[in-house]
């Protein structure tokens, strides 16, 4: 092993520096399964209540920007695409294209939360937002399909539907935050010479979790977006 | 050690093939928006989950490398899908049955 060959600075405190790639990837595998039963239940919560309320949920799925939803899955796919290449221009030992990458790969992501500002300000604007007057006083009703105004009183379905939308999308774009700390740290690993082709680890594992915020977002757009 | 796991790992996918998956992830998402505007009622929501699940398996095989790695992870994910599968189960028998 190189670590344990020439640095005299391992042995000193009595301490061997241990590398293990393949331990480091599939610990990592463990955790993105966590996330997945995160962002699951998220989903099996949307699910149980669409099943409740699909004439509401339909409806308020319409009031969603499409072409902005569309445009951030395209912009999130993008992003999965320069990680990717990021670090396989790492394994070609391409350090300042990997950087390059990357930096592009966290330009997508602030195009992403950007874009989110936009589509959460403008319902905010109209009143819809977790514990709003208007989403709180939700008639009980029985009539799933009674008609809906953005301030006033909105069916509970209408409630529901905004609370997962809020809160999932919110998680989301939390981990989109996140994932983005773990690329820019890379970089920096990177520049430093830290992480290189024969220590991928951890631009590998900062690439495994942004290909999962990818993934949940490939769920979340048609079923938030594209049911109404 | 490492000599060998740095050997294991050196299958370095072709810049033209992460560009093909890329392009059939943008053209999947053309189909998902194009196929929601047409009504099909109850099998809406399982043509677009559908349409995800093609997407989640290619970037899952190529940009997570799932195709490259061990058999092992497919045992790995089966058990985490299986969990989850367990507890789509037994919400969805306790929500139909009730009264």
């Amino acid at each position: 092993m190189t670590e344990l060959s020439a640095n005299s600075e391992l042995y000193a405190g009595g301490h061997v520096e241990h590398f293990d790639p393949v331990s480091n990837k599939m610990g990592f595998w463990l955790f993105l399964f966590t996330e997945v039963l995160l962002f699951g239940m998220l989903f099996l919560a949307f699910a149980i209540y669409l099943c409740d309320f699909p004439a509401n949920f339909k409806h308020c799925s319409g009031t969603l920007n499409v072409p902005l939803g569309g445009t951030n899955t395209l912009i999130l796919l993008t992003s999965s695409l320069t990680m990717a290449l990021a670090i396989q221009f790492l394994q070609r030992g391409m350090k300042a294209g990997s950087i390059f990458l990357m930096i592009l790969t966290i330009a997508c992501a602030v195009g992403f939360c950007v874009i989110k500002y936009f589509e959460w300000t403008h319902k905010f604007e109209l009143g819809i937002y977790p514990n709003s007057e208007a989403l709180n006083n939700f008639i009980p009703s029985i009539f799933h399909h009674a008609p809906t105004s953005t301030l006033g009183s909105a069916p509970r379905g209408d409630n529901l539907f905004f609370g997962l939308y809020y809160t999932m999308t919110g998680f989301h774009a939390f981990h989109v935050l996140v994932g983005s700390i773990l690329i820019l740290l890379a970089i920096i690993f990177v520049a430093r010479g830290k992480v290189h082709k024969d220590r991928l680890s951890f631009i590998e594992n900062a690439g495994l979790f942004w290909h999962l915020v990818d993934l949940v977002w490939i769920f979340l757009f048609p079923l938030f977006y594209l049911i109404g | 050690m490492s000599h060998h796991e740095a050997e294991h790992h050196q299958h370095i996918t072709p810049t033209k093939n992460y560009f093909l998956i890329w392009l059939t992830l943008v053209f999947l998402t053309v189909v998902t928006v194009g196929v929601s505007y047409v009504d099909m009622h109850k099998f809406t929501v399982f043509t677009a989950m559908l349409v995800a699940t093609v997407k989640v398996m290619l970037v899952v095989l190529f940009f997570m490398h799932l195709i490259h790695e061990k058999k092992v992870y497919w045992l790995m994910i089966l058990a985490a899908l299986s969990t989850y599968g367990i507890f789509v189960i037994l919400t969805f028998a306790d929500y139909y049955y009730r009264f």
